[in-house]
């Protein structure tokens, strides 16, 4: 977590490139615009987001999912059933490392049969993760259709997914990192890009 | 290097948290119309039972091929096992499978750490003679943390034949490191002699020990054991340490009755209390998939094992 | 028997170095600067020179089990560990329980001539504890037994071990009582204890022990026979014949090497290496039987050399056969045990593995102080290596020594069988 090293330095938004420091590419105020532009999108795209289900993919997806859904009862008035999806038991990338916990999986009461379920997620990088979680949709039921909402597009697809909604397109370099801080997760909002290495 | 579940005393607090919060999440596929994950795709898990115990391994079995695993039962009947293959043999037979898991019932205690010294994959201990059981273990300490919400100070009292018991064995392990406070009580015949140094009480007095219990595990009667002085007559053990209406009634108002099956009814145990609300002896056997998928899982999953213990080969 | 030799700069049972004359089979002279035309040097520098060990415990397994020993290869191994004479257990198959089966394994020993076998003759017919065996026609044979004992089975019946007590009187004959109460040790796997109830096996508790050597101890002193106690494993049996000797009881008593050095939280690896009848003990026997003999209450160190196949040991521990190989390990564990202890000198040890077992095996020639006209029986042994203990090394045709990678001190350099070496530089001749 080195993006968490030293949270309160102002410098840090203004580093030059080559320091080993992560700098925020994102602030707190800049999140919460990308999340109301979203779920302005959701609703447009929806036509009033009536079958909306939206389900965070753990850890911080779940967070977005949970901000979204406040974001979209504040424009229409009205909940919008939110959930959280672990996709562990469901990547490829498993045997790679030693199994690890799992997170929660928690589907609003209604389900996500017939519904145009919305898979929330922080960064959208090889593209793994969402195919994941288009797996484990699979095993839990037959939405009518599947959609993307993810806060940061870095690029670097190594499988055929795009996004539908995007907080924001950032074009990175494979040494680097994308670290997404929320409060709930973590001290702050923030987007942190910084070097690839030191742990 | 591989590691095993063989005792219960092989996990540590938060393995066995990790294990039961593991279990707690892969409960919920039992409950949707695709009861599968694909996790243990091209795994091999072997289901070798040298004794008939078509509960466990049929738990075994489904908790493992839930995970999607390539299940291999190999039976002590109808193998060349019962004509006298060695278990070293037999091990060099897994070997030559491939076997990433191998789940071992045997007669024998300590039949799986000798198993472990043989073999690459990862042994799971499914009941060893008189020494353990720590998968029984960990799923009654699943069923007992969702009926209670935790296990720290609970009192827990297991009753019966402790001497001879597996069962008995893990769980006096494994709730200790979970923090409950476990009572063995049994005739003095059926408690170990040094039974001093367990991480336990020990009473010869069911009636005194009720009013106190969060948790009365009742364990199976063995027939062999009737006849064997033990107890003067079944009739007298089941008056003095049977678990009936009337002694149910001394419970506490929250407490829960388990049982690891199969029962004696009428002699450890009284219908009416098996067939009571308190009774989780159905939700035991659900538990007991969750729970041996979450062992599984975490043994099997990942690039190495995330529980257990190693044993060094011989 | 006319080969000479001059071992030089020995330090008998310890002491200050000194020469010994080796001549027809018998020690010519005992003295500083012993020279000799035409002998042969033995240069023993630093090297202890004990009396030839005797071993009153040895598990030969011929006639029956030749795939796990035979005389011969038992025999080599016994020269290997220094012994001069061993005892040849009689639960063979057929059991040495006449006079030809004693005969046959006596005439073995003399054939391959490493080591003295002195046959023991069963005190029941079969092992099996009901009627007497043919006592008096073994103790009349070639064999001229002295030692008689059921070992592996206990004469549990007090009217026969009575009658077997009195009637080996007729020949100044002693009876070896495996001590085990069998009621007591159905199915018994290991040492009943913490150990036992942790690993889930069925225990061996100690009073199946005690209570029948207290039994035969009193059945000893009422008949006015010797008794000798096999493989004394626990503090209580200990404190028994301490008390039995105190009467003026004629009993003796033997303890393994294996007992003098492991505990029973060996079973914790479940290696069944490590299971033996009776079981390895606590670590409070273990100190229990390390003063006992030290201070005589056990006469002497027997090794209950059991031999046994791989396959019958890479098993679960249940299945397993019980017993481990001891002659080629037993003064290294002596010497670990004992003596880097404190607890005995090297004269201390010659008495523990030589002149007691020759006395109460009524030897005539072994166990001989090492002085001019006794029989050149000489085990000379260098005690500074420590290395590991190889299971491939072993003389023996079995590997289940339960040292098997343990750091033990000591090696026995040479081995003379009245006057002929039958180890030499450490190498079997």
């Amino acid at each position: 977590m080195n993006a968490a090293q030293r949270p309160d330095d102002p410098a840090e938004a203004r580093v030059a490139d080559g320091d080993p420091r992560p700098k925020a590419v994102l602030e707190g105020p800049d999140i919460r615009r990308a999340l109301t532009r979203i779920a302005h999108e959701i609703l447009e795209r929806t036509k009033g987001g009536h079958d909306v289900v939206l389900l965070g993919i753990q850890t911080r997806g779940v967070t977005l999912a949970e901000r979204l859904a406040e974001a979209l009862r504040e424009v229409e008035g009205r909940p919008v059933p939110w959930g959280s999806l672990d996709v562990t038991m469901y990547r490829d990338d498993l045997r790679m490392k030693p199994a690890r916990a799992l997170g929660r999986t928690e589907l609003p009461a209604a389900g996500i049969d017939d519904r145009v379920v919305v898979l929330v997620d922080d960064v959208l990088f090889s593209g793994r993760t969402v195919r994941a979680a288009l797996d484990a949709l699979n095993d839990l039921g037959r939405p009518r259709a599947v959609q993307l909402a993810v806060l940061v597009d870095r690029g670097h697809r190594e499988l055929p997914i795009r996004a539908d909604y995007v907080g924001k397109n950032l074009p990175t370099s494979m040494r680097e990192t994308v670290k997404v801080l929320l409060a709930e997760n973590d001290d702050r909002d923030a987007v942190l890009l910084g070097p690839k290495g030191d742990k | 290097m591989k590691r095993h579940l063989i005792s219960a005393a092989d996990l540590s607090k938060d393995d066995a948290l990790l294990v039961l919060d593991t279990a707690e999440e892969l409960a919920q596929v039992s409950d949707r119309s695709i009861k599968k994950l694909p996790t243990l795709r091209g795994r091999t898990v072997v289901n070798l039972f040298y004794e008939d115990s078509t509960r466990t391994r049929i738990s075994f079995e489904a908790a493992a091929k839930r995970l999607s695993a390539d299940v291999i039962n190999f039976s002590a009947k109808g193998s060349s096992v019962s004509k006298g293959e060695s278990l070293k043999d037999t091990a060099l037979t897994l070997e030559a499978m491939g076997a990433d898991g191998v789940v071992i019932r045997h007669p024998a205690s300590g039949a799986p750490h000798r198993l472990a010294g043989w073999v690459q994959g990862s042994v799971i201990n499914a009941g060893d003679g008189t020494h353990e059981h720590p998968t029984q273990a960990l799923l009654d300490a699943f069923t007992m943390r969702r009926r209670l919400g935790g296990l720290e100070g609970r009192k827990v009292t297991i009753v019966g034949d402790v001497l001879h018991s597996r069962v008995a064995r893990s769980n006096v392990l494994l709730l200790d490191t979970l923090g409950a406070d476990v009572t063995v009580v049994a005739p003095p015949t059926l408690v170990p002699v040094a039974v001093d140094t367990w991480p336990c009480r020990v009473s010869y007095d069911l009636d005194a020990v009720l009013p106190k219990s969060d948790v009365v595990m009742m364990l199976r009667v063995q027939h062999e054991r009737m006849n064997a002085s033990y107890f003067p007559t079944v009739r007298e053990y089941s008056r003095r340490y049977g678990l009936d209406g009337d002694r149910m009634a001394q419970l506490p108002e929250h407490a829960i009755v388990m049982h690891p099956g199969p029962m004696n009814r009428g002699v450890e145990i009284a219908a009416e209390v098996a067939d009571s609300v308190r009774s989780t002896i159905v939700e035991q056997v659900a538990n007991g998939v969750s729970a041996r998928m979450a062992v599984l899982y975490l043994l099997l999953g990942g690039s190495e094992p995330a529980i257990g213990k190693e044993v060094s080969g011989k | 028997m006319s080969t000479t030799y001059i071992i030089k700069g020995a330090r008998i049972l310890g002491g200050e170095p000194a020469d010994i004359a080796i001549r027809d089979g018998g020690i010519a002279e005992v003295g500083t600067g012993l020279a000799a035309a035409g002998a042969q040097v033995v240069e023993a520098d630093g090297l202890v020179a004990l009396p030839g060990l005797v071993d009153l415990h040895t598990h030969l397994r011929e006639p029956g089990r030749e795939d796990a020993e035979t005389v011969e290869s038992g025999t080599r191994a016994a020269a290997m560990g220094g012994y001069t004479a061993v005892h040849a257990m009689a639960n063979t198959d057929p059991v040495a329980d006449t006079a030809g089966v004693v005969e046959q394994v006596w005439r073995l020993g003399r054939e391959a001539g490493y080591c003295d076998v002195h046959p023991v003759g069963a005190v029941t017919r079969g092992i099996a504890g009901e009627r007497l065996a043919e006592l008096g026609a073994m103790a009349d044979s070639a064999a001229r037994v002295r030692v008689f004992s059921d070992d592996g089975h206990c004469v549990s019946d007090a009217v026969i071990m009575r009658r077997a007590l009195e009637y080996v009187k007729a020949f100044d004959g002693v009876v070896a009582q495996h001590a085990q109460e069998p009621r007591l040790t159905e199915g018994a796997q290991m040492n009943e204890g913490e150990m036992s109830a942790a690993l889930g096996m069925r225990g061996w508790p100690a009073v199946a022990e005690e209570a029948i050597i207290a039994r035969d101890v009193l059945l000893a002193e009422h008949v006015g026979s010797r008794l000798h106690v096999c493989h004394v494993s626990t503090a209580g049996s200990v404190e028994i014949i301490r008390w039995a000797k105190s009467k003026g009881c004629q009993v003796t008593a033997e303890v393994t090497p294996h007992h003098l050095l492991l505990d029973d939280t060996r079973a914790g690896s479940y290696d069944p290496i490590f299971k033996v009848n009776p079981p390895l003990r606590t670590a409070d026997d273990v100190t229990a039987l390390r003063h006992a003999l030290a201070d005589g209450t056990i006469d002497c160190v027997a090794t209950d050399h059991a031999p046994h196949p791989v396959e019958a040991k890479e098993t679960e521990w249940a299945v397993a056969a019980m017993g481990m190989i001891g002659l080629e390990t037993a003064l290294a564990v002596v010497q670990e045990a004992m003596i880097e202890t404190d607890l005995l000198d090297w004269a201390g040890v010659a008495d523990r593995m030589s002149f007691a077992p020759a006395r109460i095996g009524r030897l005539s020639g072994q166990g001989r102080p090492l002085e001019a006209g006794s029989p050149a029986n000489i085990t000379l042994y260098d005690p500074s290596p420590r290395r590991a203990v190889d299971p491939a090394a072993m003389t023996s045709k079995s590997r289940n020594t339960p040292f098997a990678g343990l750091e033990l001190p000591g090696r026995v350099i040479a081995t003379f069988l009245r006057g002929t070496p039958t180890v030499l530089e450490g190498k079997l001749q």
